[in-house]
């Protein structure tokens, strides 16, 4: 690598650097802009006892959920599980652990994580299970929760463009946690459906600047869906 | 009798506003866009990260990239915004949505919901659902009065664990239109053909009945 040139040729180059016991961050909602192929590189590799901040964890066959069948997840921190069965079989026998988040807490700890904001008060989920053992505080006469910001070792991205200087732009509701996710990294992979130039992304139009980009790689996607509805 | 479920969906409707932007929640709470009416205006918010959900695509339209908070492929509206879930959650918790629609499992007299969690099953998870009652000022539940073996989901006090406190203002149910105020329920519209006895007897908490209640109506 040169500069600013991000790209890398190999996903194991792309994922180097990933042990055992690490955090990783991951973009996507649902099956919807997930990093494909940076997920099946972590199935190859074998890494194990990884904690995930994601907001949902795939299907059985597909996303997140493929990591489950070698039990290489311990942690998830999550807002929405359980649309597969292994998850469910491994939740329930206490071999996986979950930490389940609301949405917009869990972008907020991402956004927060990287940058910079340990933590911040909110009132999701005071009253409830989520603020126990947790601070609270007033403001203006309204409770607030503490909630304390994410960051991890590695942070995994689904990019619709992508430059060889890490600028990316992200296609349709495919952007949701990407975004978050790419800041909160120490290491930070792109997998982008296309690499481009540098300058021929729009500055103006760019959803996430190369700053926060460690590595890009082309990736390929299957882009499962996984509720298909159509219009009568 | 109680309304059906798109009954009671269009009761719903009967709340929008034009220029409205709305949150629709799943089950019930979705049907409510197809009740939106003639001449008016409303802009659908999906918490994954659209701001003017169109309808489902045709064949055609389909694409993996396009979903909504249900993981439903969707089309965007005309006019329509797409922003990263942290945005969208500014919007949710920021209380810039006009109206938030959304299911519960039950509803005490003080407002709170529980909507997320039954101890004993298993545990999915809350997604978006505490964050929308927490930041949204105009909240309309909707859900079954009772339980099918007839036990009241309208309480004194909710026993499941919460979503959100002192929160839910109005809810819809089969049997009426109820507002919370004061710590109490109170009965603003009767299903049609529902009886305010029968209301009474699912209402576990208090409820405040006041003059005659009108019956529904529907366009």
């Amino acid at each position: 690598m040169a500069g600013f040139d991000k790209v890398v040729k190999t996903y194991e180059e792309a994922m180097a650097g990933l042990e055992d016991g690490m955090t990783v961050i991951a973009g996507g909602f649902g099956l919807c802009g997930i990093p494909e192929g940076l997920i099946a590189q972590i199935k190859t590799m074998g890494t194990k006892d990884l904690t995930f901040v994601s907001n949902n964890c795939g299907v059985d066959d597909f996303g997140l959920g493929i990591l489950l069948q070698g039990k290489q997840i311990k942690k998830m921190i999550s807002s929405y599980v359980g649309e597969n069965a292994e998850f469910e079989r491994q939740y329930l026998a206490g071999e996986l652990e979950v930490e389940l988040t609301p949405q917009g807490t869990l972008a907020e700890k991402m956004r927060a994580g990287g940058a910079g904001i340990p933590a911040f008060f909110t009132a999701t989920g005071y009253g409830t299970p989520v603020a126990e053992g947790k601070e609270t505080r007033e403001f203006d006469g309204r409770p607030y929760v503490l909630e304390e910001s994410i960051t991890g070792e590695f942070a995994i991205v689904r990019a619709w463009k992508a430059d060889r200087y890490g600028n990316c732009i992200y296609r349709d509701t495919a952007m949701n946690f990407n975004p978050m996710a790419a800041t909160a990294g120490k290491i930070t992979v792109v997998e982008a459906e296309e690499i481009v130039e540098p300058g021929e992304l729009n500055p103006t139009e760019i959803h996430t600047p190369g700053i926060y980009v460690n590595r890009v790689i082309q990736g390929t996607f299957e882009k499962r869906i996984e509720r298909l509805t159509l219009s009568k | 009798m109680g309304l059906t479920r798109e009954q009671i969906a269009m009761r719903v409707a009967q709340e929008l506003q034009d220029g409205y932007y709305v949150n629709l929640g799943i089950g019930i709470p979705t049907l409510v866009a197809n009740y939106v009416p003639e001449g008016m205006e409303v802009m659908l918010q999906s918490e994954n990260g659209l701001l003017g959900m169109g309808p489902y695509p045709t064949e055609d339209q389909v694409d993996a990239d396009m979903i909504n908070a249900g993981k439903e492929t969707v089309t965007a509206a005309t006019g329509a915004a797409i922003f990263n879930s942290a945005e969208s959650f500014a919007m949710i918790r920021g209380g810039h949505v006009d109206l938030t629609v959304l299911g519960a499992f039950e509803v005490d007299q003080n407002g709170n919901i529980a909507s997320w969690m039954i101890p004993g099953k298993l545990v999915k998870g809350m997604g978006g659902a505490m964050d929308l009652v927490a930041g949204a000022q105009n909240i309309v539940v909707t859900m079954t009065h009772a339980d099918k073996k007839g036990n009241s989901k309208l309480l004194k006090q909710c026993s499941l664990p919460l979503t959100g406190v002192n929160c839910i203002k109005k809810i819809v149910t089969d049997l009426a239109v109820m507002e919370i105020r004061d710590g109490r329920f109170h009965l603003i519209e009767r299903a049609p053909g529902v009886s305010v006895e029968e209301i009474k007897q699912k209402t576990e908490g208090d409820l405040v009945v006041e003059g005659d209640v009108p019956e529904m109506t529907f366009a």
